[in-house]
């Protein structure tokens, strides 16, 4: 299964996304640049976490309206698997590619720790690898990712099964409504979460519980 | 040369924590009697031209585009 990582000035997990996939696949991916309007033929984008532009006007504002994500947002319509960690949760939803968004932390402060995430739905290309209900340990490091939705967009993705991921009971480091963690699309082929999966992947990281996430996407076999 | 002021602020009911903050400083510097406080943005615009429909039509845009997430903000248009 091929992949591609999406780069933006600012961001800055690009390089533990970059390693996480090509550890787990056996492949690098290909990675695409802002100015980039064609992206390679692959089965998989991921538009890793970091602080795009500066967070400038409001977090993912400026990198949703760059070239690449035109191209990324045309491969999303045509059924590419696309996954977006932290900044680019945030920049998928500035996009419209998912529902809902992403605003200051309700404490005010910058939250760095781990938390534990309940996997809310098991049964889709992203989380199959795990078991419903499974609660997970997960890094978490930002400053907007109060997730908030209107009433009726709640009840919609609710219904839909599109929440992924939820903070486990006790855990919610930001206030998000329904202890929202990670968002999908109504196809099922756009990924949006706050945590990082991709700094939990082996041993040397205290822990490998993010790298189901990754051999689900990637077709592995765990 | 049109000039214009876009004003940003989030929706009613959207939970603003940077204004809750701002809420409780001012009274921890004694104003008595503050209400709800809600933070939002202010842009100064210059535009070329002096057709003020397309203007305001062009501003509109730009907010639904960009200046605004109308998932969690209003906005208005006003030329000055």
């Amino acid at each position: 299964m091929k992949s591609a990582v999406v780069l933006l000035p600012g961001l800055n997990r690009d390089r533990d996304m970059i390693a996480a996939l090509t550890k787990i696949s056996g492949h690098a991916p290909a990675t695409v640049w802002q100015t980039d309007t064609v992206i390679p033929d692959v089965d998989l984008i991921v538009i890793p976490g970091g602080f795009s532009y500066g967070d400038y006007l409001r977090c993912g504002a400026i990198a949703a309206r760059t070239p690449v994500m035109r191209a990324v947002a045309e491969k999303a319509a045509q059924g590419v698997m696309v996954m977006g960690v932290c900044n680019g949760f945030q920049i998928l939803l500035e996009t419209g590619l998912l529902p809902g968004a992403l605003m200051r932390n309700a404490s005010l402060k910058f939250v760095c720790r781990e938390v534990k995430l309940e996997v809310a739905n098991a049964n889709t290309a992203f989380t199959r690898a795990y078991e419903p209900g499974q609660i997970i340990r997960c890094p978490v490091a930002h400053h907007d990712g109060n997730y908030f939705a209107d009433p009726e967009t709640l009840a919609r993705i609710e219904g839909n099964g599109q929440v992924v991921f939820r903070y486990a009971e006790g855990t919610n480091p930001n206030g998000s409504i329904n202890n929202i963690a990670g968002v999908m699309n109504e196809a099922g082929n756009v990924l949006g979460l706050m945590p990082h999966p991709e700094n939990l992947i082996e041993a040397a990281h205290g822990g490998s519980d993010g790298r189901a996430l990754f051999e689900g996407v990637l077709g592995i076999a765990a | 040369m049109i000039k214009a002021r876009v004003t940003v602020t989030l929706k009613t009911g959207v939970l603003d924590p940077q204004g809750k903050a701002i809420e409780g400083a001012l009274g921890t510097l004694g104003f008595a009697g503050v209400g709800h406080v809600r933070q939002g943005k202010v842009f100064d615009i210059e535009l070329d031209g002096s057709d003020k429909a397309k203007a305001e039509a062009d501003l509109k845009a730009m907010c639904e585009k960009l200046l605004a997430n109308t998932v969690i903000e209003n906005y208005s248009v006003t030329l000055i």
